[in-house]
């Protein structure tokens, strides 16, 4: 404590410099958080996915559909427990900038399958017992001003026309990634209202895997099922398939990972000359340190120091800056459900910001720690 | 008392034996100092003058464990300082010597009091203690209502007195002084020279003093002449 006035002094004499630096910190950690979180909201699906849940879905194409019949012979697979199914609608609220992903869902099985959605009691059976209800994530609820009563109109992009809905619920998540953007109806009012041919089909089924069955198994047994037939189906984890989901979009890991790597070497960059200038400006008065009884371990600690509060005040404020912005939700308008920056990510930002400080601040402290007094006042 | 060319054992506060100090450039050897010998005792004020580089300020680092001679001894107080290295030297400088340079050398963003703190924060004095003799220190140089203000806002006769303070708060066993009135005016010249003169007489300080000013020299008990790093 009794060297914090020294520290300060130090670390304000070039308010504008000390400023840009912290500044330039917090930039870069803003970004890097941001980088993050939109990492996150992609692999959202994955990280989120249920253990001990399968989905199946057309071997041809993922757009292609299955028939309901499936359901109850896939019931009948043994290490399947439980199964739902739901079909993708693709309708937009109003016009096209208002997309959120709807559902045709089951609506007998499909709370009790994705458990980590909550939907009080009430609602859900209102929602039941209406064929025109929907349920609709909090986050979409929130950003269109959806309440419970509302009636929403949805044009159908697939399904053509317009299709009128009734809030009957809105359901939150467990966890904080839970994409809460989702907005889920009938199958069964879809089924009612489709083309004759399109009847009694489903866009995947999820299938809950009893304790202590065999993934592989069950996936090659449901598949073995329906091989030859004119619906073969694909069966594979749910994390798997949210992975395989994520890869179509490119490498997206290696791109995030790329824009990181810049940025924190540039910053490295950036603290490293701030530093080193400090050094090279104090020669003089590191001299009179070491002069007056300060060891050279101890004048190197002194820059260390510094460097390393520069980065956490910047690493700081640009974490702080990045939770702000995470906290107003996503800001493609759907595209990135779950928008959201994790404490660990946070703690790992700070963390990187922390290593940038002292990295950055190595050569200076040691050019400092080497400084001969004699040669410094010579040069001063 | 002042003795030089002793070559024996003293009694003496500093004892320098045989003391030599050569630079390399290139090829080209630099005796900066030749085989010095020399004797001070408690409370002499010696002032040392020569030309430039006649090894006057070099004499001073080394006396002050600053740098290390090619070959020679220095004693100060029983300790052979020159058979010392790294943090224990460090730890030497900052109890026994108190450094006074030419352009007074303080950190510019600390304030006065800040600046004469600097050496006691590496004791394990309390603040209050610290406190206690920081203002002390800056009584005896006359500056006890300027503690707050920074280097910038004193005059160089007042930067050198808080540069003087520095060196005396932790009570060194000698101060050393290159050139201490070299960047100031007449007066203030004169107001650190009687400062000098009184850490002597009044507080029994040892002091060594570097010089080209022979109106600063007569301040002193002793004057010696340093020439081409021998002296005379």
């Amino acid at each position: 404590m009794k060297f914090l006035p020294l520290i300060a002094a130090n670390l304000f004499r070039k308010k504008i410099r000390t400023t840009l630096t912290v500044g330039s910190f917090a930039v870069a950690l803003f970004l890097f958080c941001l980088l993050i979180t939109i990492r996150g909201a992609f692999n959202q699906g994955v990280e989120a996915a249920g253990a001990d849940r399968m989905l199946v879905i057309s071997k041809v194409s993922m757009i292609q559909p299955l028939p309901l019949a499936y359901r109850d012979r896939m019931l009948r697979v043994p290490g399947v427990k439980e199964l739902t199914f739901a079909s993708w609608f693709g309708g937009v609220y109003q016009d096209e900038r208002n997309f959120f992903p709807q559902f045709a869902i089951d609506a007998e099985n499909y709370r009790q399958i994705y458990t980590e959605f909550i939907v009080p009691d009430e609602q859900w059976k209102a929602f039941q017992e209406d064929k025109t209800g929907c349920i609709i994530g909090a986050a979409t609820a929130k950003r269109y001003g959806f309440k419970v009563g509302d009636r929403v109109p949805i044009k159908g992009a697939i399904f053509p026309g317009e299709w009128q809905f009734n809030v009957r619920g809105i359901y939150q998540g467990r966890r904080p990634n839970d994409d809460l953007t989702q907005f889920w109806f009938h199958w069964d009012y879809l089924d009612e209202k489709v083309e004759p041919f399109l009847k009694s089909y489903v866009g995947w089924y999820t299938v809950r895997l009893t304790p202590g069955a065999q993934p592989v198994q069950v996936a090659k047994a449901i598949d073995e099922g329906f091989a030859n037939s004119p619906f073969e189906t694909r069966t594979q984890s749910e994390q798997a398939f949210m992975a395989s989901f994520v890869e179509q979009m490119g490498n997206i890991e290696l791109l995030m990972l790329s824009i990181g790597a810049v940025v924190v070497f540039t910053l490295l960059l950036v603290t490293g000359n701030t530093m080193a200038t400090a050094v090279r400006e104090r020669t003089g008065e590191l001299a009179v340190l070491k002069t007056v009884g300060f060891t050279d371990p101890f004048v190197m600690g002194l820059v260390l120091l510094e460097s390393t509060l520069i980065a956490a005040a910047g690493g700081l404020a640009g974490v702080a800056l990045a939770k702000a912005f995470t906290l107003r939700g996503d800001p493609t308008g759907g595209m990135l459900a779950s928008f959201y920056l994790p404490p660990s990510a946070m703690a790992a930002g700070l963390g990187v910001a922390l290593a940038v400080g002292v990295v950055a601040g190595i050569l200076p402290a040691v050019a400092a720690m080497r400084l001969q007094v004699v040669q410094a006042f010579r040069k001063v | 008392m002042v003795k030089i060319g002793q070559n024996g054992s003293s009694d003496s506060l500093i004892v320098i034996r045989n003391l030599a100090k050569t630079y390399h450039r290139g090829s080209e050897e630099l005796h900066v100092l030749q085989g010095i010998n020399l004797d001070v005792d408690k409370g002499d004020f010696v002032a040392f003058m020569g030309p430039s580089g006649s090894g006057k300020s070099t004499l001073l680092n080394l006396v002050g464990g600053l740098d290390v001679p090619s070959t020679g001894s220095v004693t100060v107080a029983g300790d052979e300082i020159t058979r010392l290295s790294g943090s224990r030297l460090t730890a030497w400088r900052a109890r026994h010597v108190g450094f006074i340079f030419q352009m007074y050398n303080l950190i510019p963003v600390l304030s006065a009091f800040r600046n004469v703190e600097l050496p006691l924060l590496l004791s394990p004095l309390s603040r209050a203690e610290r406190r206690r003799h920081v203002e002390t220190a800056l009584t005896v140089v006359g500056l006890q209502d300027r503690m707050q203000h920074k280097p910038r806002e004193l005059s160089g006769g007042q930067q050198q007195r808080v540069a003087i303070a520095r060196a005396i708060v932790a009570d060194p066993t000698f101060l050393l002084c290159d050139e201490p009135t070299g960047d100031l005016d007449r007066k203030s010249a004169d107001e650190i020279l009687d400062l000098l003169a009184r850490l002597v007489g009044e507080f029994g300080k040892t002091v060594l003093m570097v010089t080209h000013d022979p109106r600063a020299a007569d301040h002193a008990h002793a004057t010696l002449h340093l020439d081409k790093g021998v002296l005379t």
